[in-house]
């Protein structure tokens, strides 16, 4: 017997998805504007000279990067607050997670762009009696901002779709709601079905939008 | 032409530069003057480029000291007491890369201008009026508002010869200049350089060009094994070479 769809059941329950669908963006931006400045500043002490300030942020690099998002959220909720005796809520923890997970890759990925941008580059701004600062901010970072640009995208693409993990510990974004949809009808195909197409219809814009930047900076270069 | 009694407005003692254990630098006593162009010759890896990189603190000497207009010159950005930083030093002293080193996110306009107005702060409008004199002097007024990308590397050159000047510098370092362009652009660089000399400007010049170093130089140092091996006037040491070692090299560009 064939199956029989009926998005109208789930379908009643739409304000659910559209509230989940905006918590995702919602702690994606958050985790997102908060891991570019933790990837910054893990970024620049991995730069710089002062080894313990480099060794730490390479740990902390390795730490975040070697182990999965899942078991980070469950430790920073469940874990911590034995730790630390304090409960922290969900949210906490979750937007927590998420911003120091996206901030060990973002900072590799802003370092790899800076170390890129050729030794000449640095040569000439410093014969320009250029400042070490002045010659990060006004010669490197603009150049190497360019350059990051298509990985930056793309790590915030993979962002967007790991917000799902804060599911676990219970925060209602959008595949939470499609589990609890599902509960309350019994249509898994077609509340997962639908959510799928919901991160679809968000991310695939934004993946042309990532080849569309690469390929014109390929042009004017 | 400079005057010898002059107090010279470089001077190096006993420099040194080492990588690791490798000795590329191994004690050199150099004088620049005020409106002297010196020329600096030799064979690859004999330590002309380390040696002219050491004269703005491109490269950190391992021992000896560099003197600009009688202060001494120190490893720190700031200047300290009588002592001078490469902060200040670099404002005096420019240079011109072999690789050009432009900034490729900004236009011609903008390279030249960006030294004066971040670095000296001084005002856009008169910043920009130099620019445009200077853009002038090395013949690339139309090339104002061009990336260095779509340049040719004889324009490139040029460009980063003006960045220079719009420092206003007092000593000009040009490091091998000519030798990443295609045979047919030396010239146009090489003008631009002639000029310079005809006005007046300090410059010392690590050059292949023998024809050119014998041309515009007041003087020669043939570099050799990290030793100036000779000095002199251009016509002794390229027209009249003393040594042998320095007859082969010549030699190889008499083709």
């Amino acid at each position: 017997m064939p199956y029989k769809w009926d998005f109208n059941t789930v379908l009643q329950f739409w304000d659910l998805f559209a509230w989940g669908l905006w918590l995702t963006f919602a702690y994606t931006l958050g985790s997102i504007v908060v891991g570019v400045v933790i990837g910054m500043v893990i970024c620049f002490g991995r730069l710089s000279r002062f080894r313990f300030i480099s060794g730490l942020s390479r740990a902390y690099q390795e730490v975040f990067r070697c182990t999965p998002l899942l078991v980070q959220l469950m430790w920073f909720y469940y874990a911590l607050p034995l730790l630390i005796g304090v409960t922290i809520e969900n949210y906490v923890a979750a937007m927590l997670t998420l911003s120091l997970y996206a901030g060990s890759f973002y900072s590799e990925i802003f370092r790899g762009g800076i170390l890129s941008i050729d030794k000449g580059q640095t040569e000439a701004a410093k014969a320009i009696a250029m400042s070490d600062r002045q010659v990060m901010w006004r010669i490197i970072i603009p150049q190497a901002f360019k350059r990051v640009l298509p990985s930056f995208i793309n790590q915030s693409v993979i962002q967007f779709k790991n917000t799902s993990l804060i599911s676990v510990i219970s925060v209602g974004e959008l595949a939470y709601m499609a589990a609890v949809v599902n509960g309350q009808t019994y249509r898994p195909l077609e509340a997962f079905t639908i959510v799928a197409l919901l991160y679809f219809v968000v991310l695939f814009p934004m993946t042309q939008a990532a080849d569309y930047v690469e390929h014109r900076m390929r042009v004017s270069d | 032409m400079h005057s010898t009694d002059a107090k010279p407005i470089l001077t190096v003692r006993g420099l040194k530069k080492s990588y690791n254990k490798l000795q590329v630098i191994k004690g050199v006593d150099l004088d620049l003057h005020r409106g002297e162009v010196l020329a600096i010759i030799g064979p690859s890896g004999s330590g002309k480029s380390t040696l002219i990189r050491c004269l703005n603190l491109l490269e950190v000497p391992t021992a000896g000291e560099i003197a600009y207009n009688g202060r001494r010159v120190e490893n720190r950005f700031q200047s300290r007491g009588g002592n001078i930083g490469c902060g200040e030093l670099r404002r005096h002293v420019g240079m011109v890369f072999q690789h050009f080193n432009l900034f490729p996110h900004k236009t011609v306009m903008q390279n030249i201008c960006e030294g004066p107005i971040a670095v000296l702060k001084e005002p856009r409008s008169e910043v920009e009026a130099r620019a445009m004199e200077l853009l002038g002097k090395v013949g690339l007024l139309d090339k104002r508002d061009a990336y260095p990308n779509h340049l040719s590397g004889g324009q490139k050159q040029r460009v980063a010869i003006a960045r220079a000047l719009a420092m206003r510098p007092d000593v000009l370092l040009l490091d091998e200049v000519t030798s990443a362009l295609d045979p047919e652009l030396v010239g146009e660089v090489l003008q631009v350089i002639r000029l310079l000399a005809h006005d007046g400007m300090t410059m010392a010049i690590v050059t292949h060009e023998m024809a050119f170093a014998a041309d515009v130089a007041d003087r020669v140092a043939f570099i050799d094994g990290g030793v100036i091996a000779e000095l002199g006037t251009a016509d002794t040491v390229i027209r009249n070479p003393a040594s042998e070692r320095l007859q082969a090299f010549l030699s190889r560009f008499n083709a």
